[in-house]
């Protein structure tokens, strides 16, 4: 059972939360001019690491803002907190 | 009559004497007592017959380690299988029986088994019941009989639980001397404390110990450290509460049972409460549990662990036996053979398998009057009728490994024996953090900490009680002090500390025999594995402790080995000539101990709490009106309103013709509704639906689809422009939430510079639709601040007035092809404003329709439902709607359109299909062949999605995804049915009525 | 003969107090070259591996497990066994499969325990029937068996399940497979591996694969924790790390590993007789042969290697079952456990070829790979084998993410009006 420290409401249970998966994959600009083979990248790939995970999570049971997380998916201790269209791995250490 | 109680002492109130049964007699015990002492007062030894040899089985331990005096407590709906007697508290009128032995505990025919004993080594069913091939449902129908152990209830559990949420700085888990003084000192530095103990009072081991601490006799010294605690306004202290989970981030659970004890509980009282901690620290003061020995026949009634003899004697009074025996492998047995003795308990001998036991403990033992035989063991047990009578000595060698001489026997109806102390590193090792073996303890001590969590006492692996109550001290301390809190001092109390504990590991004993000619070795009892079966499975390759585990069942018990595990460990490591570290343990998994379902399903059950019940403002009319209702998402929508002597079908082709020839009245609140604003909510709708918003006019409204990222169909709905920067989308009633989660995920993650904002206000307003020709004449009586003419208020367009008297959103749309209008107003008004239409309706035959009727009315219009259409591998191609797809501007899914199996041929494409007889209605779910065959498989080219009886248009109708379908319009296609009917349809257009769509723009 | 599996040799190695017994496989060293590694000890990569050995006669094989055998996903679930899937080419994968466990015990001679006692797919809401009667139709025209049944058909096969309007959402009805059932899911690792390694085949545990060496676009062999090993053909079969492994041969994959978690009650008199799953409320359940309830669920949201979930995941679960079950509110959960599954988009698995030569992947499977484990080994063999897809594995490309060939086994959407 997480508990992740929304950037606006601060610490909550894991059950305020959805989780969207990795982050930082852009909407390509022009999907049009996209091969089959990249779009598919686009779509479907994903990293999915052991380890340091950059992922998007959404406070949806409460203040309904999305933001960034970095969190180890083997230990599950989450290390960093940021905002979405921060780099990544941005700003103070969790915990 | 306690033939085998004490006259004095213990902790039983022997002024409150408790009537109970077991396996249909009866017998008393005190308060205080648990089902097991009360047991062991009267003289019961033969408790339950094992699980796979069936042989007789008695009181083993004390506590929840106890493997095998299991039994079904209570009659009818509150029956409780599997309780471990140790831990069940005796109140008056409890029963409990035995839970296996057929057809009686005395008398048990599968006891054969037994003899067979030969023939069922470890994994034999891997080996055998293979044929006659197809005959395993044969043997495991008596497999499963002869398996199992009590009996579930067959009545709904008339019980309720609840649960509860709680933060604290410190949570201490175990009331022994350790977690008292933890708690206190953390206590005292001003921290919120919880501390939780299984069992019914606090204190651990000083419950069955005898001495002093700091000068008090032990119990006055408990009684007035539970006081202080009790005083303490930030200290939570809950007994009957056991924490059977450490999980991720400092989150434990704590059950806690509140009436199982009582004998009339107050039925308001949950009878379980679970607590979900998340804790700042904790501090794990779980103790220790004894384990065995493994020697011939070490199951027999009367064969205890030590530690639990003493609990018998010193906490309930109660005496296992009239003499005994001690076996030991370390010193803290001598303190069991000193009580026994003390007790009257006459110790037959002292066996200490060490060929050297200190001199202090032999000088006290001898004082005592108690033969000490160092360097022996026991190699056999000799039972009567109802358990042990005898032990049979022999002599070691000087390694210890084999017999050097047989001593003869020694009577003894109860054997207490100590192979050592694990300490319980449950919770530690629950919590990520590993255990490492202490070669000098003999035992698995926790290792580094992974979270924000400290062992302490005897879980640490200090089996002393001056040390244990230090160390919680400190433990309290440095939990405090981490947890951002000022420790404060805190006294140690003063008690009896020992040098090192002296052991010498010892894993199973010699008899001198072969395998397979001894008496059995038990490791595990509840799952009968015997020490030959873990060297079997070394033998047969496998190796692993996980493997081991697997094919012998060792501490797949409901006590999950607490008492057998690391001896079978250990026994595995000397079979394969490695470490016990290198063998490792296997992984320590929640729940410590077994919790009760209903505890974890909490409130969260039943019509009302398994998940919201969302109702509309109208919902009273409807349940008034005889509705019957179906469960759309969370939503009770009426499913038709059936008259008196109606069936579903007349009920729906009524409100259907209703509609099509009068005016038909919908409940259409649970619509989703998104209220969106903002600058660029026009150019934020271009990019999430597939057609074109820039354009649309203020209190105009537009159908829009909503595609995945995939090119798949996943929402539809209209939405309407009600002001400059101002829109109102509406969804499916499912889907609401999903689209909302995903705009606002699209607008906040990919589009931030995009100024729009989304709100749900799907339950702020009530939509009551009425649609057909009376729909305006209807709406008119209630509305004279509208133009309603076609004219004023074309087709797909909304204004803002007052219907009945109330400030009112009115849109034309329509989604049954008839003239239509949707009236939103706030939902305070809802039910006002259905009972207004229905009453000025009355004169324009104005009828109730529900979802039936809906989808019929939609179906003849081929309008699509999403989800029932559509199964998430649909296009908008497919359902032939290439005309809301923009060409000019990217949406989100537009790609994937351009992929090559979503621009093949010969798709699934949305048709209609009339069967050759029009009262032949296809079912929803049919699958179309071309040609039917019972050669399977037969080639599939669609199915029916939809399928009504049309009242409207006198016969059936359905809408399908066929093959290529668009392109064999007047073609034939057949359903062939699971049932081996097979209907042919012809191929149509999906759209039955109205084709020029004149009607809804009247 | 005498080390064959049967009533007799068990009578007969008793007289010897069963010290006898041959080793059910070798641990042999890894030799420094085989023709085809597989990566993965679980019950699909020693199918595989016996497969390749039986059917294709591939001489010398190898399966390389990090662990244990069968220690992953394959000794964690709930070993529910059915072939009632939707799309064609879903069903006749699954149903291959099932024709094999039907004949598996007689086949690796190891009492691998299916019991083909049903399973039942409950339906909540109107859509639930539709998806029901339509999956139904499809699997019988597919020659596979399928009922449909009403509450009292349910009732009358599960008295103690609760078909009335008391619950949130009641029972509608229920899909029925009578083929479909349970099995004992570590005997079918330890089945394949016996079977696997009387054809030959060196199963080697504790060697951790690190690396997947490749040269000019092809795979030559596989870095281990034990060094090099050689091999023109690599198969990789290891779900829950599909992702780690794919990252070393430089692919990525459409493929996030989650937890995913089960349970089990106290052992209990029989009392279920049959295979209960229900998506709508979430929740399946059966009982093993020594009478524990085996509960699962869905996966936890987020992804992890954890190989454990959260404890919320537990509460919504036995709330389900209470919900279905209301006489088992007073059952004890004795033990929960998690695994890693890889979910793909489609909920459907790759069996497929890689850009890299010689290198194939199996994974994928979701929560649904167990009941797939002969037929799912069998197919990756034989694509392993001939360097081509067998036509029951075709449909399960990589390419199918590009193309958009996706056979979507969520079953239809959860949206209706």
């Amino acid at each position: 059972m997480l508990e992740i420290r929304c950037p606006w409401c601060g610490p909550r249970d894991q059950s305020e939360y959805s989780f969207g998966g990795e982050a930082h994959i852009t909407r390509p600009l022009e999907p049009e001019s996209l091969s089959d083979q990249q779009w598919g990248d686009y779509l479907f790939n994903r990293k999915n690491p052991k380890g340091r995970h950059a992922e998007q999570w959404c406070h949806s049971a409460g203040c309904g803002r999305w933001f960034n997380v970095l969190r180890d998916t083997v230990t599950y201790r989450i290390e960093k907190i940021y905002k979405v269209g921060q780099a990544p791995g941005t700003g103070d250490r969790e915990g | 009559m306690n033939t085998r109680r004490r006259p004095s002492g213990g902790r039983i109130d022997r002024s409150r004497p408790i009537s109970f049964s077991f396996n249909g007699r009866r017998y008393l015990g005190y308060q205080g007592d648990t089902l097991a002492s009360a047991l062991v007062a009267n003289g019961v030894r033969l408790i339950g017959r094992s699980f796979k040899y069936h042989r007789p089985r008695g009181i083993f331990g004390s506590g929840a380690e106890e493997p095998n005096a299991l039994v079904q407590v209570g009659e009818g709906a509150r029956t409780v299988p599997n309780l471990k007697a140790t831990q069940v508290e005796l109140f008056e009128g409890l029963t409990a029986r035995t839970i296996n032995g057929w057809p009686s505990l005395r008398l048990d025919l599968y006891g054969i088994s037994d003899k067979l004993g030969g023939l069922l080594p470890a994994g034999f069913y891997y080996k055998t019941f293979m044929w006659p091939r197809g005959w395993w449902a044969r043997y495991e129908r008596h497999i499963r009989k002869a398996a199992g152990l009590g009996r579930a209830p067959i009545d709904a559990d008339p019980d309720h639980y609840d649960k509860r949420d709680v933060h604290c700085d410190v949570m201490v888990v175990g009331a022994g001397p350790a977690g008292l003084m933890a708690a206190l000192s953390a206590g005292r530095s001003g921290a919120t404390v919880i501390i939780a103990d299984e069992q019914s009072e606090f204190g651990g081991s000083l419950l069955s110990g005898t001495g002093t601490v700091s000068s008090q006799p032990m119990s006055s010294w408990l009684a007035g450290m539970v006081e202080a605690l009790s005083a303490m306004p930030e200290v939570r202290l809950l007994s009957r509460s056991t924490v059977t989970g450490y999980y991720d981030h400092n989150f434990l659970i704590i059950d806690e049972r509140r009436t199982d004890h009582l004998a009339r509980p107050d039925p308001r009282v949950s009878r379980e409460r679970l607590w979900r901690v998340r804790a700042g620290q904790v501090v794990l003061a779980t103790g220790a549990i004894e384990r065995g020995l493994v020697f011939a026949d070490n199951d027999r009634p009367g064969v205890m662990l030590a530690s639990a003899v003493r609990t018998y004697l010193n906490r309930y009074a109660a005496l296992p036996g009239r003499h005994g025996a001690v076996l030991t492998n370390n010193d803290s047995a001598y303190e069991a053979a000193l009580d026994m003795q003390a007790a009257g308990l006459d110790v037959t001998a002292l066996i200490d398998i060490r060929q050297r036991p200190a001199e202090g403990l032999l000088e006290r033992a001898r004082e005592a009057g108690i033969p000490v035989y160092p360097g022996h063991a026991v190699c056999g047990v000799r039972s009567g009728f109802s358990g042990m009578t005898d032990v049979e000595l022999c002599r070691l060698t000087a390694s210890g490994d084999d017999v050097l001489a047989y001593k003869g026997s020694v009577p003894c109806q109860v054997l207490a024996m100590s192979g050592g102390w694990n300490p319980t590193v449950h919770l530690h090792c629950q919590s990520g953090a590993e255990a490492r073996f202490d070669e000098k303890l003999g035992c698995f001590v926790p290792g580094d900490s992974v979270q924000r969590a400290r062992s302490a006492g005897a879980a640490k692996g200090i089996f002393d009680l001056g040390g244990c109550l230090a160390d919680g001290v400190e433990a309290g301390r440095m939990a405090a002090s981490a947890a951002g809190i000022a420790p404060a001092a805190t006294d140690i109390p003063f008690a009896k500390m020992q040098e090192a504990m002296s052991i010498e590991p010892c894993w199973e004993l010699p008899d001198g025999l072969p395998e397979g000619r001894g008496g059995k070795k038990f490791v595990d009892y509840q799952n009968d594995t015997l020490a030959s079966d873990i060297r079997l499975a070394a033998r047969e390759g496998y190796r692993s402790i996980e493997h081991v585990k697997r094919y012998t069942a060792l501490g797949f018990g409901t006590d999950q080995g607490k008492t057998g595990n690391i001896n079978g460990m250990a026994i595995l490591a000397r079979e394969l000539d490695q470490s016990i570290a290198a063998t490792g343990t296997t992984t320590f998994r929640p729940n410590y101990t077994p919790v009760t379902f209903g505890a974890l399903a909490g409130r969260g059950i039943g019509t009302e709490f398994f998940d919201p019940v969302r109702r509309t403002a109208m919902h009273t009319w409807h349940v008034e009106n005889g509705a019957r209702f179906e469960d759309v998402g969370q939503w009770k929508r009426p499913w038709y309103y059936p008259l008196v002597g109606e069936d579903m079908a007349g009920a729906v082709a009524r409100e259907c013709l209703a509609t099509r020839k009068g005016v038909g009245v919908l409940d259409a609140s649970t619509l989703g509704k998104i209220d969106i604003q903002g600058a660029d909510a026009a150019e934020f709708l271009n990019r999430v639906y597939t057609n074109n918003w820039a354009k649309l006019g203020i209190g105009r409204c537009r159908y829009g689809l909503m595609l995945g990222e995939d090119g798949m169909v996943m929402d539809d709905g209209v939405t309407a422009r009600l002001g400059e920067q101002h829109y109102l989308m509406t969804t499916t009633t499912g889907g609401a939430a999903h689209v909302l989660g995903w705009l606002e995920r699209w607008q906040q993650t990919e589009w931030p510079d995009l100024k729009v904002y989304f709100t749900s206000v799907t339950d702020r307003w009530a939509v009551v639709s009425m649609a057909g020709p009376n729909s305006r004449r209807l709406l008119q009586t209630l509305c004279d601040d509208i133009d309603l003419s076609a004219e004023a208020l074309p087709f797909m367009s909304c204004r803002q007035g007052t219907v009945a008297g109330i400030a009112a959103r009115v849109f034309r749309i329509s989604f049954s092809g008839e003239l239509a209008f949707e009236v939103n107003v706030c939902a305070d008004f809802g039910a006002h404003l259905w009972t207004t239409i229905m009453e000025a309706g009355r004169e324009y035959g104005a009828t109730p329709y529900g979802t039936e009727a809906m989808h019929v009315l939609r179906a003849e219009k081929g309008y699509i439902i999403v989800g029932q259409d559509t199964d998430g591998s649909v296009t908008p191609g497919d359902l032939g709607m290439d005309w809301i797809v923009s060409k000019d501007k990217d949406f989100i899914g537009k790609r994937s359109l351009y992929r090559p199996d979503t621009i093949r041929g010969n798709r699934k494409q949305l048709v209609g299909l009339l069967t050759d007889d029009p009262e032949v209605r296809l079912p929803e779910g049919a699958q179309l062949v071309n040609e039917a065959s019972t050669d399977y498989p037969v080639a599939m080219v669609g199915h029916v999605t939809s399928s009504y009886q049309s009242a409207c248009l006198g016969h059936s109708i359905a809408l399908a995804l066929v093959k290529g379908g668009r392109s064999r319009k007047g073609g034939e296609v057949y359903a062939q049915l699971m049932s081996g009917e097979v209907i042919r349809a012809t191929i149509t257009d999906p759209l039955f009525y109205d084709p020029d769509n004149a009607l809804q723009k009247t | 003969m005498r080390n064959k599996y049967s009533i007799f040799n068990l009578l007969r190695h008793s007289v010897t107090g069963h010290s006898n017994w041959p080793e059910a496989w070798r641990s042999p060293d890894p030799r420094p070259e085989y023709d085809v590694i597989i990566v993965g000890g679980g019950g699909h990569g020693l199918a595989s591996a016996y497969y390749l050995a039986r059917e294709h006669s591939v001489g010398r094989i190898a399966v390389l497990e990090k662990g244990w055998i069968g220690g992953g996903n394959t000794g964690r679930n709930t070993t529910i066994v059915r072939s009632n899937y939707l799309w064609d080419e879903a069903a006749h994968l699954y149903e291959k499969s099932l024709k094999l466990w039907e004949g598996l015990s007689q086949e690796l001679n190891y009492n691998v325990m299916f019991s083909q006692r049903g399973v039942m797919n409950l339906g909540h809401t109107l859509q639930d029937m539709r998806d029901i009667v339509r999956r139904s139709n499809a699997n019988c025209l597919n020659g596979i068996d399928s009922e449909v049944l009403t509450p009292a058909d349910i009732k009358q096969m599960v008295p103690l399940i609760d078909v009335s309007d008391r619950a949130r959402y009641p029972i509608l009805g229920a899909s029925f497979q009578p083929r479909g059932g349970v099995a004992r899911h570590d005997a079918l690792a330890w089945g394949f591996a016996r079977a696997a390694d009387r054809h030959g085949v060196d199963i080697i545990q504790n060697c951790e694969v690190t690396g997947i060496r490749r040269k000019n676009g092809a795979v030559t062999g596989v870095e281990t924790s034990r060094g090099f090993i050689a091999a023109p053909k690599v198969g990789v079969v290891a779900a829950g790390h599909s992702s780690v492994l794919a990252t070393m041969a430089g692919l990525r994959m459409p493929i996030e590993s989650h937890p995913l978690q089960a349970l089990v009650s106290e052992p209990l008199k029989p009392v279920l007789d049959t295979v209960i799953m229900s998506n709508a409320v979430h929740g399946y359940i059966s009982q093993s042969d020594k009478g524990e309830l085996v509960i699962g669920a869905g996966i936890d949201a987020y992804t992890g290697y954890g190989q454990r979930g959260s404890f919320s995941i537990i509460e919504g679960n036995v709330s389900a079952i209470v919900e279905l079950f209301p006489a088992f509110s007073r059952v004890r959960m004795l033990r929960q456990w998690g695994g890693i599954v890889d979910v793909c988009p489609d909920a459907c698995p790759i069996i497929s070829r890689t850009p890299v030569k010689g290198l194939y992947f199996n994974c994928g499977w979701g929560t649904g790979g167990f009941k797939a484990t002969p037929g799912s080994g069998w197919v990756f063999a034989y694509t392993i084998a001939r360097d081509a897809p067998h036509r029951l594995n075709a449909a399960f490309d990589l390419e199918r993410f590009y193309s958009g060939a996706l056979i979507d086994e969520h079953g239809a959407a959860g949206v209706a009006h």
